[in-house]
């Protein structure tokens, strides 16, 4: 993970207090921590990820973009399950998540 | 296949569809709310600012406070609440086809408001589909629901509300903007929004736009430049800065996936996004017991798609015959004058506008 991109010290809001569970997600066969519940998205950007996808053609980097399963920019394989939303998809412990496309 | 049959289906559990909801419940009706998200609540919960307006309007509370005020409502009101759930067909007979943890099913209602909200607008340049290049309101979202941060060193692209609120809140949230580049020759937002970026020594420029996102693998960098009145950019004004995200805040417009299917004749009014489902001053769709409310009718803000949600909620406990005629006016004339409180100043009079040419072409549907 890292350092310094989950917002610990923040004027209003208390993340701390409101974030599930600590579970392990495996992202290109690399172990990291995520909360449960958490949309996937969310724990890749934790973890300093920004390359989600590469388009099929081209090979063109692709990342998070609109955060509200509109965009399909953020879609990885989830589970052996190609083309899931990462932004709008709750991470659950033990998921293995690919790059899709590569 | 698991079937639904409910006396209203709300699709869109917002800040329309939620007032909706429990505007209707009250009421005695039946109520199912629907949401592809995985909880309610719509872009409430992102906003962490106070809002605006007067104590009716709940000025001074903030967003997703709000959020949880309805919430308790429709849990009490015992309203029927699907979230996880998709709705990809609307059929004959009011009847919504919907994608379900894993399966296909459907909800019959009889009267239907469809609340699906707005998308923010992308925005062309050199670089523009870099990682590192997001929608602002994707970034409220990182940095407010799910507290993570995109980046460091933020370039925000737009100064309407949107851009002006969510440069404040990647400070509170420990991230630097590096500057503000609006396109017009003055601020688009707020003044008091503004205000709070200014006074913190950020650096907004104006008739400025954006020229390219550098980076091979994601966003490294930005160029900016000075734009004359036809928008051409004027040689020589280039500047790089160091960032490593983009924020593209030039926008919404209305999500009308829904209204399309449901067949709603769509009209296009600029001042308000663009192509939404035309509809009366009650919240009617042309479509015979469809209701519209909320962005996807034309992109105001949280406080006006709560008001016409309740709009909704109520024509269609109306429709149902649970109001009757002389209480139905009177609480619709509360509501429309508290909407109309909102739609005043040099920003809600062109939306007042705006909203009347709607009302206008539908009206002309015949």
């Amino acid at each position: 993970m890292q350092e310094g991109l989950r917002i610990e010290d923040h004027p209003i809001l208390d993340f701390k207090k409101n974030r599930g569970k600590k579970v392990h997600i495996t992202v290109n066969g690399k172990r990291m921590e995520a909360y449960e519940g958490e949309p996937i998205a969310a724990a890749l950007v934790a973890s300093g990820i920004k390359v989600f996808r590469r388009t099929p053609k081209l090979h063109m980097p692709r990342g998070l973009y609109c955060a509200i399963g509109r965009c399909t920019d953020c879609i990885m394989n989830v589970n052996g399950v190609p083309s899931i939303r990462t932004c709008v998809t709750p991470v659950e412990d033990g998921m293995i998540i690919k790059n899709q496309g590569i | 296949m698991a079937h639904y049959d409910t006396e209203l289906a709300i699709i869109g559990a917002g800040p329309a569809g939620l007032a909706a909801a429990v505007e209707a419940a009250k009421r005695g009706v039946e109520t199912t709310i629907i949401d592809e998200n995985m909880k309610a609540g719509g872009q409430l919960f992102k906003q962490i600012h106070k809002f605006f307006g007067s104590h009716r309007h709940l000025a001074g509370t903030r967003g997703y406070n709000i959020g949880e005020m309805l919430l308790d409502e429709i849990a009490k009101l015992r309203v029927n609440t699907l979230l996880s759930t998709v709705a990809f067909g609307f059929f004959e007979d009011n009847r919504i086809g919907i994608y379900r943890e894993g399966e296909v099913s459907s909800i019959v209602a009889k009267q239907v408001i469809i609340a699906t909200g707005a998308l923010e607008n992308p925005l062309k340049f050199k670089g523009w589909t870099l990682p590192g290049v997001m929608g602002a309101g994707a970034v409220q979202t990182m940095i407010n629901v799910n507290g993570v941060l995109p980046g460091r060193k933020v370039l925000m692209v737009g100064s309407g509300n949107v851009g002006l609120i969510v440069s404040y809140q990647l400070l509170q949230a420990g991230a630097e903007v590096v500057a503000l580049v609006e396109a017009l020759p003055q601020i688009s937002g707020w003044h008091v929004h503004a205000g709070k970026i200014w006074r913190l020594g950020i650096p907004i420029y104006l008739s400025h736009t954006i020229v390219e996102a550098e980076g091979r693998e994601f966003v490294t960098g930005a160029v900016i430049a000075g734009i004359n009145n036809k928008f051409e950019v004027i040689k020589g004004t280039e500047r790089k800065l160091d960032v490593d995200l983009i924020c593209i805040a030039v926008g919404l417009r209305p999500l009308i996936e829904v209204a399309r299917l449901a067949n709603c004749r769509i009209g296009y009014v600029d001042g308000l996004g663009g192509f939404l489902p035309l509809h009366n001053e009650y919240m009617m769709s042309s479509r015979k017991d469809v209701y519209v409310a909320g962005d996807c009718t034309g992109v105001e803000e949280a406080s006006t798609a709560m008001e016409e949600g309740r709009l909704a909620g109520l024509s269609c406990a109306y429709s149902l015959g649970k109001v009757k005629r002389e209480s139905y006016d009177m609480a619709a004339r509360i509501i429309n004058s508290n909407m109309m409180e909102l739609r005043i100043g040099s920003f809600g009079d062109e939306r007042r506008r705006c909203k009347e040419e709607i009302f206008h072409h539908f009206a002309a549907l015949g």
